[in-house]
């Protein structure tokens, strides 16, 4: 668990984004974007793109086995599709992040609670909305295997995998600092499904900051 | 209905019919293949890992567990498995890892035999279906054992599979299944030994109500009955 200091003159963004909206921004390289979990218990279901070259894009696979390890932390490098570190995690006041989890949809909502949950809100729906909306091409097939910020998905020995509470709460954050120049995709979870959130979404605050001079 | 060898280090692609079963069997013991899915007649519906792992509850594959697609549907069933762990968690290979690891073997001096790596494989045979690394998704290690301990780190269990080990899918869709048998990217051997594998394509009875993939748990109930309304 790291923390680390910013300083307020040098921020270039701070917004709130509420439970079940997407949220999409290029991040430059050697800038700082911190996301804060402002209630506790959210799950910030985030993409990255190399904002040259969208089929570049973060990889879950590749940066679990670069590290040889399943939860991201404080030192972790997002690598991308082609290899390259999109970010790394400077600080993280949460412990661990999960990126096996995947992002909800309308589809699976149906396949892991009932087919009649299909009109839910789900992160799939935002991520859409928001690559749509963003253009350049973006479409369902740039979405992969995305991060869940502040999610606790652990994975046994016996290879079983949960969802677990418990590793993150109100003012936790977890700070990246882009390697490259990148665009990132968040959708604040919407799930009202799962009780990894206590059944009540909430805000999250994006801060993204230039670096010291 | 047919039978083929995947030579080691090699690409392997075909649209599984539904209901058609795939056999792949290791035939000298310690293979991996690298896999991919889609559902042919709409590819950007594809093998998605999170929604697998997470309707089942797991972090391997094995009989009983299905594949599921991004859209809540089964692309392939596990209907019988010798190995008893498939790695789905730590993706494939790539130019990079195979350079580091193995060096470089040029087709000019080693011909067939030169050093080939995963990622490559998958894009190039991805590109004969008018797809493109855009399309790439996440990868099972069929044959392959990633244990992750309590602390999330990944250990590779060398030694895994035997030869003449097997697992059997079977497509419940008409699935673009992309095979590569290049080597397990964590797989601390340092030489480049890829394995082959046989394959047998058989046609196989549509699940049946009480089928075990089926069963297994009411997510996979769920997703078999999407699947259905899929073909209806």
């Amino acid at each position: 668990m790291t923390k680390n200091l910013f300083d307020p003159v040098a921020v270039r963004y701070d917004a709130i984004i509420p439970a079940g909206e997407p949220w999409i921004h290029e991040i430059i390289k050697g800038q700082s974007l911190r996301i804060i979990d402002v209630a506790g218990n959210q799950a910030a279901d985030t993409l990255f793109f190399n904002a040259d070259d969208y089929e570049d894009r973060y990889s879950a696979q590749d940066t679990i086995r670069a590290q040889g390890n399943i939860y991201l932390t404080t030192g972790t490098k997002l690598i991308s599709s082609n290899g390259n570190v999109l970010l790394t995690i400077v600080a993280d006041t949460c412990g661990r992040h999960d990126t096996l989890g995947g992002a909800c949809s309308m589809e699976s909502n149906m396949v892991r609670y009932a087919i009649e949950k299909r009109h839910m809100h789900a992160c799939r729906q935002s991520f859409l909305k928001a690559a749509l909306a963003w253009g350049h091409g973006l479409a369902k097939r740039d979405i992969a295997a995305n991060i869940n910020f502040f999610m606790n998905v652990p994975v046994t020995p016996e290879g079983s995998l949960t969802f677990e509470d418990g590793v993150s709460g109100a003012g936790k954050y977890v700070q990246l600092r882009a390697e490259m120049d990148v665009l990132a995709l968040i959708s604040n979870c919407p799930q009202l499904n799962n009780p990894c959130n206590a059944y009540n979404p909430t805000p999250i605050r994006v801060v993204i900051w230039d670096p010291p001079n | 209905m047919f039978e083929e060898i995947i030579q080691p280090g090699a690409t392997w692609s075909h649209v599984l019919k539904r209901a058609t079963a795939l056999r792949i069997t290791d035939i000298e013991g310690g293979a991996n293949v690298s896999a991919t899915f889609y559902n042919w007649e709409n590819p950007c519906e594809r093998y998605n890992l999170p929604d697998t792992l997470k309707a089942q509850h797991i972090a391997h594959l094995t009989r009983g567990h299905v594949l599921y697609s991004d859209m809540g549907r089964v692309l392939c069933s596990v209907i019988e498995d010798t190995v008893g762990w498939h790695d789905p968690l730590s993706g494939c290979s790539n130019a990079a890892l195979v350079a580091e690891k193995y060096g470089e073997a040029r087709y000019q001096e080693h011909r067939n035999d030169c050093h080939k790596n995963a990622y490559d494989n998958f894009v190039i045979e991805l590109a004969k279906f008018g797809l493109s690394a855009r399309d790439m998704a996440p990868t099972v290690n069929f044959f392959s054992k990633v244990v992750v301990d309590a602390r999330g780190n990944m250990r590779f269990a060398s030694g895994h599979s035997k030869a003449g080990m097997y697992l059997e899918l079977r497509a419940e869709m008409n699935v673009l299944a992309i095979l590569s048998t290049c080597q397990h990217p964590l797989d601390p051997n340092p030489h480049y030994e890829p394995k082959p594998v046989q394959l047998s394509i058989r046609k196989v009875a549509a699940p049946s109500p009480d089928d075990p993939c089926r069963m297994s748990r009411p997510e996979n109930e769920r997703g078999f009955v999407l699947t259905e309304r899929y073909f209806m």
